[in-house]
């Protein structure tokens, strides 16, 4: 693995093998001395073009753990109103020092780019690139499923999929980098996924997806589902017209109180995950998001156990 | 001087000897004239000197990106003898002033007939027609007038523009983007667009304003050309309006005819351009739109960048590709070696038809004897790999670069003088006008 770009590029045994170390890496986060000597004397880059506060800490605290340095470097709006180019800033990092670069840029494919260029030649991590992907997220996202299924079932996690597991991801699929990278990992892995949206927040395209789409989150809850993944909805759509107004979205496809207790009702103990920052009351009711079905805090903390191992992957050499 | 260009093909056809004097041709047949510079053309393919009706040579303003003479020399490697400047110069071709600036600077340089375009609204604001009559009566006679990179979407405005200019016969070219569903659009929207996360350029933008447009100039019984369609349903408009008996007429650019959406997932922005790549099935509906006479002529939309604006990321990159060097190659690769056009059709489409479009009198003319010697002569059989560090425009970002294509242009006359011999640029043409 050279970089990580897209879960697209995940063969099955790949995102296996990132999920196996990430267990191990998790372990070691249940210990007193939480750190390990992997990365001592490497360089990591955190390169946020975008806010970002719980992203940045996270592989800050993937990096640390594994004794790595961290600079971050952060950059609101695009490479160019700040006057200098992403080739720029890269190179720069580059002079600086750096072994990998963790990047996070309103601009899909701009990972991609510093990737396939000749500007550096560092490891990149897409920590999150305009509408396109996150996958790191949906490795701890697949992570906290595999992890939750097997502790329920007492097995091991190790070196599972998620076969025939049922998922639902409900929100913004049209601007959701999470949902995108979700969906490809999800098939890789086994499972199968239904869309829930409304029709102005789904892609045209998105017909040709490996999923099933459902306009109807009460009919995808009805038909038993293991996971839903409830996806944030962004202020700024309100104003765009997407929807008519916040409560006409919550009334149809927010994980709200009454739908709560639909899924309990259907016995299926299914999982509720949001990738966070939640608007409750919009997206999801208090009570969803502080049931013991919600997963929230447990993907925070898996999602350090993921970027070790990610980070552990690029920089130590070639496990695949 | 004299050139005697020796068994060349002309259209395609029969090889003869075309013998040029004083910019003119003088015979054509079996020849000999111990005084004329000989050509050897046999297996070469004559052509009527190319016209693009559509290219940015970028001067005014912005010469780091190209000028009127790079420009030129350009479109005389790629075996043009016309082009037409678009109007989005900085400042722009709005009044005589600009347009007579761009002519001269075309005059002066030498290498083609350079006519401006004039814009048809003030600063391309879309808010007040610009002085088109004017344009049309300096030294720079410009026929043909266009926004172009900004659509005329309000349809008022566009109605004006079509009436007026039939006083000076004139023609709208019209860059069909409805600006609303189009707002921060980054490549065509479908399926590649959805997997790649980015905002969409759906084809209905296109096709809605070609819509209307046809409808409005039936309506004022005015001329519409309509400026590189990309979209199956957009040459599916334009045949209904022909057959309705529409004076519309339309381009297609050479990167539409070749490549598709999926180049965009290597997020590499040498492949941004306005309109995006289109689909497989858009790519397949063009080259049949060109094989029924549906679209009329081939525009380059030669836009070349300066590095820097295309070595970033695919947000903030500039929109747009070169293309007067490869034009002719594609061309052969995308209509001629796959049966769908003759070269005497080719000739129609490069030269005959934009001549007639832009009203250009000495361009576009038949091979025949008393005719300006504008010509091109091409050797079908000669395959080369695109080098955009070698060519003469300064903008380095073609989209076929690395890719090998059929088809060289050996030599280029313009006005009987050979702007391009032996493959390679020679000397511009001394005006004595």
């Amino acid at each position: 693995m050279k970089h990580l770009l897209s879960t697209a590029d995940l063969s099955r045994e790949e995102a296996i093998a990132i999920l196996d170390i990430a267990e191990e890496m998790r372990e070691t986060g249940t210990r007193q001395v939480k750190k390990l000597p992997a990365l001592r004397g490497r360089t990591v880059v955190n390169l946020f073009f975008e806010d970002s506060t719980r992203t940045r800490i996270s592989f800050e605290a993937a990096a640390k753990r594994l004794s790595a340095d961290v600079i971050n470097f952060s950059a609101k709006g695009s490479s160019v109103s700040k006057g200098e180019s992403l080739k720029d800033t890269a190179q720069t990092l580059l002079a600086i020092g750096a072994d990998a670069v963790v990047i996070r840029h309103p601009d899909s494919g701009a990972p991609a780019r510093l990737a396939a260029t000749d500007w550096i030649g560092l490891p990149i991590v897409n920590a999150g690139d305009g509408t396109h992907e996150h996958p790191t997220q949906a490795l701890l996202d697949a992570f906290t499923l595999r992890r939750q299924l097997a502790l329920r079932e007492g097995v091991s996690p190790l070196g599972r999929g998620l076969d025939g597991l049922k998922i639902a991801i409900v929100g913004d699929i049209l601007h959701s980098r999470v949902a995108r990278s979700n969906l490809w990992l999800l098939n890789t892995l086994g499972a199968s996924v239904t869309m829930v949206a409304p029709p102005t927040l789904l892609p045209v395209g998105a017909s040709a997806w490996p999923c099933k789409i459902s306009y109807s989150l009460d009919a995808v809850i009805e038909s038993g589902v293991d996971a839903v993944m409830m996806l944030r909805v962004q202020g700024e759509r309100m104003r765009a017209a997407f929807f008519p107004n916040p409560r006409e979205y919550s009334r149809y496809w927010g994980l709200d109180d009454t739908r709560l207790k639909a899924l309990e009702a259907k016995g299926h103990d299914t999982l509720i995950l949001h990738p966070g920052p939640m608007n409750r009351g919009l997206e999801i009711s208090s009570a969803a998001a502080d049931s013991p079905a919600s997963m929230v805090l447990e993907q925070v903390t898996n999602g350090v156990a993921v970027r070790m191992a990610s980070l552990y992957m690029l920089l130590s050499g070639d496990l695949i | 001087m004299k050139y005697l260009i020796r068994q060349a093909a002309v259209l395609g056809g029969q090889a003869t000897d075309v013998l040029i004097i004083d910019g003119k041709i003088a015979q054509l047949g079996e020849l000999s004239d111990a005084e004329a510079t000989v050509i050897e053309a046999a297996g070469l393919v004559l052509l009527p000197g190319l016209v693009d009706p559509h290219t940015h040579l970028r001067e005014p303003g912005r010469e780091d990106a190209e000028t009127v003479e790079t420009g030129s020399q350009a479109a005389a490697r790629g075996g043009y003898t016309a082009v037409h400047a678009m109007a989005n110069s900085t400042p722009v071709a709005d009044n005589a002033g600009v347009v007579e600036q761009v002519y001269e600077l075309g005059r002066k340089a030498g290498w083609v007939d350079v006519r401006p375009v004039g814009a048809v609204t003030v600063g391309l604001g879309g808010q007040q027609l610009s002085e088109i009559g004017a344009m049309a009566d300096s030294r720079a006679k410009v026929r043909m007038f266009s926004d172009d990179g900004i659509c005329v979407s309000d349809p008022l405005l566009m109605r004006r523009a079509l009436e007026y200019v039939k006083a000076f016969d004139g023609v709208i070219a019209q860059h069909a983007q409805e600006p609303r569903l189009t707002e921060g659009a980054q490549m065509n929207e479908g399926e590649v667009s959805a997997v790649l996360g980015m905002t969409g350029w759906p084809a209905v933008a296109e096709e809605s304003i070609i819509a209307r447009d046809v409808l409005l100039a039936e309506h004022v019984g005015a001329r519409l050309h309509v400026c590189h369609v990309s979209t199956a349903g957009s040459v599916e408009i334009i045949r209904w309006a022909k057959a309705r008996g529409i004076a519309v007429t339309a381009e297609v650019t050479p990167h539409h005819l070749l490549l598709t959406d999926e180049k965009v997932k290597t997020f590499d922005p040498v492949y941004k351009v306005n309109p995006p790549l289109r689909r497989e099935e858009d790519v397949l509906a063009l080259r049949a739109g060109v094989a029924d006479g549906t679209i009329d002529v081939i525009g380059t939309d030669h836009a070349p960048h300066p590095s820097e604006a295309k070595d970033c990321e695919w947000g903030v990159a500039a929109m747009g590709m070169t293309g007067l060097e490869t034009a002719l190659s594609i061309v052969q690769h995308t209509l001629v070696q796959t049966g769908l056009l003759s070269w005497a059709d080719v000739a129609r489409i490069t030269s005959f038809t934009p001549a007639k479009i832009g009203s250009l009198a000495d361009q576009g003319r038949p091979i025949a004897v008393g005719e300006p010697a504008n010509l091109t002569l091409v050797d079908p059989a000669a395959r080369w790999i695109v080098d955009p560090f070698t060519m003469a425009t300064k903008g380095r970002n073609s989209p076929f670069a690395g890719m090998e294509l059929p088809g060289a242009v050996r030599a280029t006359f313009f006005h009987g003088h050979p702007t391009v011999l032996d493959g390679a640029l020679a000397t511009p043409r001394v005006a004595n006008d």
